[in-house]
């Protein structure tokens, strides 16, 4: 995994919840390549065919809260999302992202200091965000070693390997 | 310690353990519920052979329960193939109920034991005084082949609940109460213990419901002390020996919120957020399309007694749908023996089989494009029981069952 990733921002409100991240009538998928046509869906119906490599979610409050549901850290994952950034996460989903070796950064404010279209890269281990677009810096909170470790090797099955 | 506290250390072989420290501990029972095949494929990539012990894991069929299309009744053949393979003890096929329900109805929820789930209402066994907590399929394989799962001891929030509601008001207005001012994300990472009077003299049922929507406060487990009416229905299910953690008297929460709920009425979650509480009054005239009484928060016995209560010898209105889903065979064999599942089919409800039905919006009863259904389940998000454009309000089941016979959200009657 890289630790510096660069892309395009897409902007979001507090609370987007598993069933918008990923709508429970399509948890009978279990092929990532079909799984990520419903990314973020529940939210914005166009994300999927909008996303391209290494953009970047970016929330409010509690992104991922609701269900357990790994699909929705295997959508964005699968859909290309290099990064979330979000004022906070909730638990399950911040499990299964890192599980899966999908990067989060949690940061206060975020969601205020950048809008969709804006260019960010994202130092990962430094938790610093730089937005191209107005030139200002924002920090976020750094990814712990813990963590970054299971990042780095793209996930935690890699691990048991 | 807290009680929470001592049952992640005796399980991590600890003396002490305090909040915010990372610890491995022995999972003492896992669920995979019929959503989560993936586990059984990370499980098989992760280089797993044999679960770790047979007698401690078990699936449920309860999402998809009996299935609704082709692609979940493989779900459920390829799981049928693995419970076999890996000959568990348990296992519960369409025929059983809700995860959350079937578990303690078997005997498998004591105080004092971790009990993870693909399931983030495992907050739910909290009711027994036990550590449920949820998690993904990538975790759930990690814990069938270790018997393993670390955790972060996570901070404990008290939520003492004190005085008497008024007339049909329940746990579950109770709780949509509490949502309402602690949010939906009051609670994340955090543990939280209920007590107080209210909670003390609460049945079994009540209980469960109250801790299955801790999660919807980000909660990662839920607590109360087990009271005499758990101790009496799982001894009645079990024989295993277990301990009943005490907090110790000098352990500092990380909050002390106090609710005093004299006289508290009926309450809702509005559209399209589990905390946008209002009074059922401030609902009353929306006209509803779809009710709905089910759920491992509002589907057990005492719940479609309530319904029972408010229909018997009526009709519901004819515009309405009134889907009645027990969350377990034992709770449809008992409102059968009593008479109230006919009683209610004479009302006009329509019944599923037991299971999650349209709470998750996969079948039994999902909403059209601007319909609006009132619901004894947990979750209101856009898109949760079908089209993201219909309107999902939360309420008790007697509320449910009043709005039902009605046509719209109305409080109940005495
Ligand atoms: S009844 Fe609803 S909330 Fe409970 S386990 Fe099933 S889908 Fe989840």
């Amino acid at each position: 995994m890289e630790n510096i990733i660069t892309g395009r921002a897409f902007v979001f409100g507090d609370n987007i919840d598993t069933d918008q991240i990923y709508p429970g009538r399509y948890l009978e998928l279990v092929d990532p390549e079909e799984i990520k046509e419903h990314c973020l869906e529940g939210a914005d119906e166009e994300f999927a065919k909008k996303v391209r490599p290494n953009d970047i979610v970016v929330a409010g409050r509690n992104f991922g809260c609701g269900s357990s549901r790994e699909h929705a850290a295997i959508t964005l994952k699968s859909a290309g999302v290099g990064v979330v950034l979000a004022d906070s996460f909730a638990r399950i989903f911040f499990r299964n992202a890192t599980n899966l070796g999908l990067p989060l950064i949690t940061c206060k404010g975020i969601s205020e200091r950048v809008k969709t279209g804006d260019i960010l890269e994202v130092h990962l281990k430094e938790g610093l965000i730089i937005n191209k677009t107005t030139g200002e810096e924002i920090e976020g909170e750094k990814i712990s070693d813990y963590i970054f470790n299971i990042l780095e090797k793209g996930g935690i099955k890699n691990m048991y390997k | 310690m807290h009680a929470i506290h001592k049952i992640l250390a005796k399980n991590a072989g600890l003396e002490r353990v305090e909040a915010g420290e990372i610890v491995n501990c022995n999972i003492d029972f896992v669920e995979i519920n019929d959503l989560y095949l993936q586990t059984i494929y990370s499980f098989w990539e992760m280089g797993g052979e044999r679960v770790f012990n047979k007698d401690r894991v078990a699936f449920v069929f309860d999402h998809y329960s009996p299935a609704p299309t082709i692609k979940t009744a493989q779900i459920h053949k390829e799981m049928r193939e693995f419970v076999k393979e890996q000959g568990l003890t348990h296992h519960f096929d369409i025929n059983k109920g809700v995860c959350h329900q079937v578990l303690p109805e078997a005997g498998l929820i004591y105080p004092g034991m971790i009990v993870v789930a693909t399931d983030s209402h495992t907050t739910t066994h909290g009711a027994f005084g036990a550590f449920g907590t949820g998690v993904g399929a990538t975790d759930m394989a990690s814990i069938l082949i270790s018997g393993k799962l670390w955790f972060r001891v996570p901070e404990v929030i008290k939520i003492e609940i004190n005085g008497s509601p008024a007339e049909n008001t329940y746990a579950k207005d109770v709780i949509l109460h509490i949502l309402g001012k602690v949010k939906a994300d009051g609670a994340v990472y955090k543990a939280i213990e209920f007590c107080g009077d209210y909670v003390e003299k609460l049945g079994v049922s009540e209980r469960m419901t109250i801790c299955n929507m801790a999660v919807e406060m980000g909660a990662k487990t839920a607590y109360m002390k087990p009271n005499e009416a758990v101790l009496e229905y799982v001894r009645a299910r079990t024989d295993v020996e277990f301990e009943i953690f005490e907090t110790d008297e000098d352990f500092e929460y990380d909050e002390h919120l106090v609710f005093d709920i004299n006289g508290l009425k009926p309450q809702l979650a509005a559209p399209h957020s589990v905390d946008n509480n209002i009074a059922v009054k401030d609902a009353e005239g929306v006209k509803i399309d779809q009710a709905f009484i089910g759920s491992c928060t509002g589907g057990r016995f005492e719940d479609i007694e309530a319904a029972w209560k408010v229909l018997k010898g009526k009709k519901i209105h004819p515009d309405v749908r009134l889907v009645i889903i027990p969350a377990s065979d034992e709770v449809l064999l008992k409102i059968m023996e009593k008479g109230y599942m006919r009683d209610l089919i004479e009302a006009g409800a329509t019944f599923a089989a037991p299971g999650c039905g349209p709470c998750l919006g996969t079948h039994a009863g999902i909403l059209a494009d601007g319909e609006v259904c009132i619901t004894s389940t947990n979750r209101n998000f856009p898109g949760r029981m079908g089209s993201t454009k219909a309107s999902i309000y939360l309420a008790s089941p007697m509320t449910v069952a009043t709005s039902a016979l009605y046509g719209y959200i109305r409080e109940p009657i005495s």
